[in-house]
């Protein structure tokens, strides 16, 4: 089969197809559960079964008689090695193993480890655990309520479960801007527990290698330099004796950041046995325990003028973080970037009160694309936006161009104190209108309202729903954005051998986003190097610079700077010794793509490739100038970037079943300067996948015991190919001014800006109802029981 | 007990547990390890191998089911070091990101063009509907299938 | 990776074979054939068989044909075969429009009839579409075999008359002329169970007054309905009218009549309401299939 290879761009940025997929195609990937290692034991673990219960007593001898059965480890016997908890990255504590009690379904109880996978899982029904059921907070609207049970005893006075507030903004500002405002909408709106469930698991392999010393852990990482660190934290093991690989990775969205119980489980296991243990989270395990994402009850008020000019918006937030705080965000920002809440729009008050409580649920609340907690931002001044444009009886698209910021306001200081770098966001807001007819479908919905309302009641009802987000992304200068104190900023290393092949390492690391292919793609534009001439070495804490990983869209905003910047050192460096080969000064010397050549006369010149024999020979090279090509850098972002977009629902909505289809979603897209504009679209396409998701049927319920009703695929539904519509992209290109390529990250954009603008459109169908709120997600009951005015909430069970 | 399955055109015999899974059995005793698990559940598609040229959830089905069939498996797609159309309108398109349900994707939609030479948008989107993927939005999976398709006819048209 | 507990297995080679079988391993062994259903089951350690008899190889019990006055369907055929059969399609829409509902394209080519029938799954499609066409089972036993209406083969979630020991073998559906059928479902998502979902068969006359019908098959899933039927329903429109007010009528008593449960797939007012409107859907797309047929 001979494949159009005419068609991929060989030099610098644009369409080319991804080096990663020969392997993937062929099934030939490497994924955690492929490492097999000679002697290799199973790990399983033992969860609970209540939501909270005090622990009585744990009986493991059978499981212990069992013949293939290696080890059974308690919590109590964690206790006596100090590792039965752990600290979190929000600086909170959670059991790796519970011994005091259990405080979420489905926390790890007791691991087994055994001589395979089935003998594992067998031995962990022969534990006998015996609990006594405590009261349970599945409701955070309970949790603070006197005398509720108090989830966190462990901590030493802890009488309640509250754990912290936390504001942003102008508080009163915010309510002057209020007091003069001709219009105040309220919306009390849910952003419901989701989790990301990338298809693959969380799971570890390690190796503790005892004549060394050295531990391997083969795991789920999207952030192995911080796991090492954590791990020698955690484990007071030396770091240099840690290495961490992350091979290829099943997609990550975010649930794959934090340190979970078991990969420190698989440590203590291979430490008990002394050989190499495998743990592998089967999928229930996996939505039952690994990080949620949102759960944030949000009450928003807008204030605006009677012609629709914004005044101001205030939020407050009941934030439910689960049994433990262990939100896997930036350690100064307790509630994530949420701040950014103001949105795309030019006001000047805006106040935000966050209150997080502690609930008898999983931990975790920043994952699944979400921008560290923009998506719960975007999803509240979006719905807001729409609910102030049916107050006003005005176009949503109308309200949005007349407050959008506009393109001179660049750079733009929010009210909550935020730096937008760059954009125009009314051109993308058209551009999608105009991609999306947005005139003929208000025309079209007009003459069936028309229909409607003269009794012709037989089809289906069209909703049209905009959502216009902004995001910071690329975490981020590291004088404000740290992880326990690690700064934000991405290492990389660049060498180009003699032959001008080069080696890029990163710290970062893929889960799908084609790294190996656009990290070469800038070294490429920066050296003139064929992309294909670079390979991209990531995910192995030996062989790569120190960096913070890939989550929060920040690879292309961070260690893409990093990778530009290294490149430029390089190409510094090959100006020196370009110079020295020309016997030219080397301010005399030009470049283009790929070549230093002397101004004026561009026959004496040098490519890189000939540069870089050069630079490993026996050239002589000017004092003070080293040789060979080979260069590192740290880069320190000095902003966020601030990607953004405009995009369009169009829903169908049967309102005899509740059924809702969405016919089209047109999405426009400014994320700066595009490196490999197929991978960027796919990008967006996956997030899109995400908002119908979320919007139409992802959530995690549970009932007043604290049970788990979504921790299968059966209850926790995931998007088909037959519920996605063929997407149609556009797009704007507003280069990040700060950043060294003008990229700005697009990896969640279309996860945090599509599920208002499907939710958005199913009101604007309901219309007819008088319906003005809904949660997601909006499923056909739950779209149904709105048309009787009786919305479900949609977080509790049925 | 012992089971002789012909995998990829070779026959292995094994004595397995009869509750041995057919993809801990691939995975594991053959070290196949291109065919993935995702769910437990027979939901997500990840683990689709072919039984006799049928598209079957592996993590759903016995080992000792399998005992004297033909599985196929990723693996066994490649033929003499070419890759197929299909496998080269997944890499053409960017039908893959993460590559997990890759696999999984590529034996239903081979079984699909073996049947079913020019599927339309819709009968892609119907067939693969049992293969959930979480990177892609299904978008460039359809057109994957769809350049497989095209560059079929077009060689077949070459040749005739 | 969640797997099942340790249990014995066998192949049957043949129905006889299956039985002596399951005569030898005992009430607690299991017929798998697709497994779909049962082997999730077992590796969430909800179902614990002592041992699978194995039914794959019977594929003398793979079948679809006419005989006499029936459509003969085997107890292995996969949902793929029934759902691409022309002899389905000619005669039975409502069969084809809920095969191609029954979870997804992948599980349908391993899932059989007479699997999806025994394990009665009270949201299992294929028992309501089977309960409208008036279709009978076959089982088979030591002893010979009996034959029971579909409408009187479950006694409860996930219950059959098939009792230990017993193969159910065939399907028969009644081929009679003049009939037209629709199946109507809800679900959350492609795949789902469903949330409610509806079946009809309708054998109408045209006369002066307009179409009156004949008779009537319901069958309704996923609402608590007992055996899958609306048997108030059925009576109040047998002899009636073809007409919307008629059909709203019968789908106030599948509402009234059904007894659902509230899940998350809806609270009961819903359910009770899709039991309803899928039903009217069903009776009105069957009804209009029929006088397209007619014309």
């Amino acid at each position: 089969m001979t494949a159009p290879a005419e068609e991929d761009v060989k030099i610098g940025f644009g369409r080319m197809r991804r080096v990663e997929d020969a392997r993937f195609i062929r099934g030939q990937g490497n994924y955690v559960d492929d490492v097999q290692l000679p002697g290799m034991l199973h790990l399983a673990i033992l969860r609970s079964p209540y939501a909270h219960a005090k622990i009585v007593s744990i009986d493991t001898s059978a499981a212990e008689a069992h013949p293939k059965v290696k080890a059974v480890v308690t919590g109590a016997v964690l206790e006596t090695l100090g590792l039965a908890w752990m600290p979190t990255i929000s600086y909170d504590t959670q059991a790796v193993l519970a011994t005091d009690k259990v405080r979420f379904q489905g926390q790890e109880v007791a691991f087994v480890v055994a001589e395979d996978r089935y003998s594992a899982r067998d031995a962990l029904e022969l534990i006998e655990v015996e609990y006594e059921p405590l009261p349970v907070i599945a409701d955070a609207k309970t949790a603070l309520d006197a005398g509720a049970p108090v989830i966190r005893d462990d901590k030493e006075g802890k009488a309640d479960n509250h754990i912290y507030d936390w504001q942003a903004g102008d508080a009163a500002k915010t309510d002057a801007a209020f007091a003069a405002a001709d219009v105040v909408v309220k919306e009390e709106i849910l952003y419901p527990r989701v989790h990301p469930a990338p298809l693959e698991t969380c799971g570890s392999v390690a190796h503790l290698d005892k004549v060394t010393g050295k531990l391997t852990v083969w795991t789920t990482t999207q952030a192995p330099h911080a796991h090492r660190t954590l791990y020698a934290i955690v484990a007071g093991l030396p770091e240099q004796k840690i290495r961490i690989i992350s091979p290829d990775i099943g997609g990550g969205f975010g649930g794959k950041v934090g340190i979970y119980p078991g990969y420190v489980l698989a440590v203590v296991g291979t430490i008990v046995t002394g050989k190499p243990v495998k743990w592998m989270e089967d999928r229930s395990e996996n939505l039952v325990s690994t990080a949620f994402a949102r759960d944030y009850h949000m009450s928003g008020e807008i204030a605006a003028t009677a012609e629709g000019k914004i005044l101001g918006l205030k939020v407050n937030v009941l934030a439910d973080h689960g049994a433990f705080n262990g939100v896997a965000q930036p350690t100064k920002f307790p509630a994530g970037f949420f701040h950014i809440f103001t949105g795309s729009y030019d006001y000047g008050a805006a106040w935000c009160n966050v209150t997080a409580v502690y609930t008898n649920k999983a931990p975790g609340g920043v994952a699944y694309a979400c921008s560290f907690r923009i998506t719960e931002a975007v999803y509240l001044v979006e719905r807001m936006v729409d609910a102030l444009a049916t107050k006003l009886g005005m176009d949503p698209a109308e309200l949005r161009l007349r407050n959008l910021i506009q393109p001179e306001q660049f750079p733009y200081t929010t009210p909550t104190g935020w730096e937008y770098d760059s954009g125009d966001y009314p051109t993308t807001l058209r551009k999608a209108m105009e991609i999306a007819g947005y005139d003929k479908l208000r025309d079209e919905q007009r003459s069936q309202r028309l229909a409607w309302e003269s009794g012709e009641r037989g089809g289906t009802l069209t909703g049209i729903g905009i959502s216009f987000f902004t995001e910071g992304v690329g975490a981020g200068p590291r004088k404000h954005m740290d992880i326990l104190g690690l700064g934000m900023a991405d290492g990389a290393e660049l060498r180009v051998h003699p032959t001008g092949k080069a080696v890029l390492r990163l710290s970062c690391q893929s889960q799908g986003q084609g790294h190996e292919t656009t990290f070469a793609q800038i070294v490429s534009q920066e050296l003139g190097i064929p992309t294909l001439d670079i390979e991209v070495v990531h995910g192995d804490t030996d062989q790569t610079p120190f960096g913070l990983g890939t989550y929060g869209s920040r690879s292309t905003p961070v260690s893409g700077g990093a990778t530009a910047v290294v490149a430029r050192k390089v190409r510094d460096r090959a100006k020196l010794v370009a110079a020295a080969m020309l016997e030219v000064s080397h301010e005399d010397l030009e470049w283009e793509q790929g070549r230093w050549f002397v101004k004026g006369d561009p026959e004496q010149g040098k490519t890189i490739t000939e540069i870089a024999m050069a630079a490993h020979g026996a050239l002589e090279l000017p004092e003070g100038v080293e040789g060979h090509l080979d260069a590192t850098c740290v880069y320190n972002p000095p902003n966020l970037t601030y990607p953004f977009g405009a995009y369009i629902a169009v829903v169908d909505v049967d309102p005899g079943t509740g059924v809702v289809k969405v016919r089209r979603f047109i999405a426009v897209d400014d994320c700066g300067v595009r490196i490999n504009p197929m991978i960027v679209e796919g990008q967006i396409h996956g997030g899109l996948a995400d908002g119908i998701g979320m919007a139409l049927m992802q959530v995690m319920a549970f009932d007043n015991d604290g049970n788990h009703l979504g921790s299968s695929f059966m209850d926790y539904l995931l998007p088909t190919s037959l519920e996605c519509p063929s997407w149609e992209l556009g797009e704007t290109v507003t280069p990040s001014p700060h950043h060294p390529i003008g990229a700005k990250g697009v990896g969640e954009s279309a996860t945090v800006g599509s599920p208002a603008a499907i939710v958005n459109a199913v009101l604007d169908a309901l219309k007819p109802w008088g319906v003005t709120h809904a949660d997601m997600p909006l499923t056909p009951a739950n779209v149904w029981s709105l048309t009787q005015g009786r919305p479900l909430r949609t977080d509790m069970a049925l | 007990m012992q089971i002789t399955v012909r995998v990829n055109g070779e026959s292995y015999t094994r004595d397995v547990e009869p509750r041995l899974l057919l993809v801990h059995f691939l995975r594991d005793e053959l070290g196949l390890t291109g065919t993935h698990w995702g769910c437990d559940t027979s939901n997500c598609g990840v683990c689709t191998v072919q039984v006799d040229g049928t598209p079957v959830k592996s993590c759903t089905t016995l080992a000792v089911m399998a005992d004297g069939h033909d599985v196929t498996t990723v693996e066994g797609l490649e033929q003499g070091g070419e890759l197929t159309p299909l496998q080269q309108g997944f890499i053409n398109c960017h039908g893959l990101q993460c590559g997990f349900c890759t696999p999984g994707m590529l034996m239903t939609c081979s079984a699909l063009l073996r049947d079913n030479r020019d599927p339309s948008e819709a009968e892609i989107r119907e067939a693969i509907s049992g293969n959930l993927c979480r990177c892609t939005g299904y978008e460039n999976i359809v057109k994957s299938v769809r350049w497989a398709a095209e560059q079929t006819a077009e060689q077949q048209e070459v040749t005739a | 990776m969640q797997v099942p507990a340790p249990f014995d297995y066998a192949k049957a080679t043949s129905v006889d074979h299956a039985l002596a079988l399951l005569a030898e391993h005992g009430p607690e062994a299991r017929v798998v054939a697709g497994g779909h259903s049962l082997i999730p089951m077992m590796k969430l350690r909800l179902a614990r068989p002592d041992a699978l008899i194995d039914i794959n190889g019977l594929t003398d019990l793979a079948y679809l044909r006419t005989d006499g006055d029936s459509l003969a369907v085997g107890a292995l055929t996969r949902h793929v075969d029934v759902l691409t059969s022309p002899l389905v399609a000619e005669h039975f829409a409502v069969l084809v429009e809920a095969e191609r509902v029954i979870a997804d394209p992948i599980v349908r080519n391993w899932g059989t009839v007479g699997g999806s029938l025994c394990q009665a799954d009270p949201a299992e499609d294929l028992p309501a579409a089977l309960v409208a066409l008036g279709a009978t089972v076959v089982i088979r036993n030591r002893e010979g075999s009996r034959t029971v209406p579909v409408r009187e083969l479950h006694v409860g979630p996930y219950e059959t008359v098939v009792e230990a020991g017993e193969l159910l073998t065939e399907v028969r559906i009644p081929i009679r002329p003049g009939g037209s059928s629709a199946y109507e479902k809800v679900e959350r998502r492609a795949g789902d169970w469903g949330a409610a979902a509806a079946a009809a068969a309708l054998w109408l006359t045209s006369g002066v007054a307009g179409y009156s019908i004949d008779d009537v098959g319901l069958g309704l899933t996923a609402v608590g309905a007992e055996h899958y039927i609306v048997p108030e329903a059925e009576e109040f429109l047998r002899g009636k009218l073809a007409t919307e007010e008629n059909f709203a009528a019968a789908g106030e008593i599948a509402a009234r009549t059904c007894n659902p449960a509230a899940d998350q797939r809806g609270p009961v007012d819903y359910k009770r309401h899709l039991a309803k409107e899928l039903t009217v859907r069903a009776l009105r797309r069957a009804a209009g299939r029929a006088r397209v047929e007619e014309a």
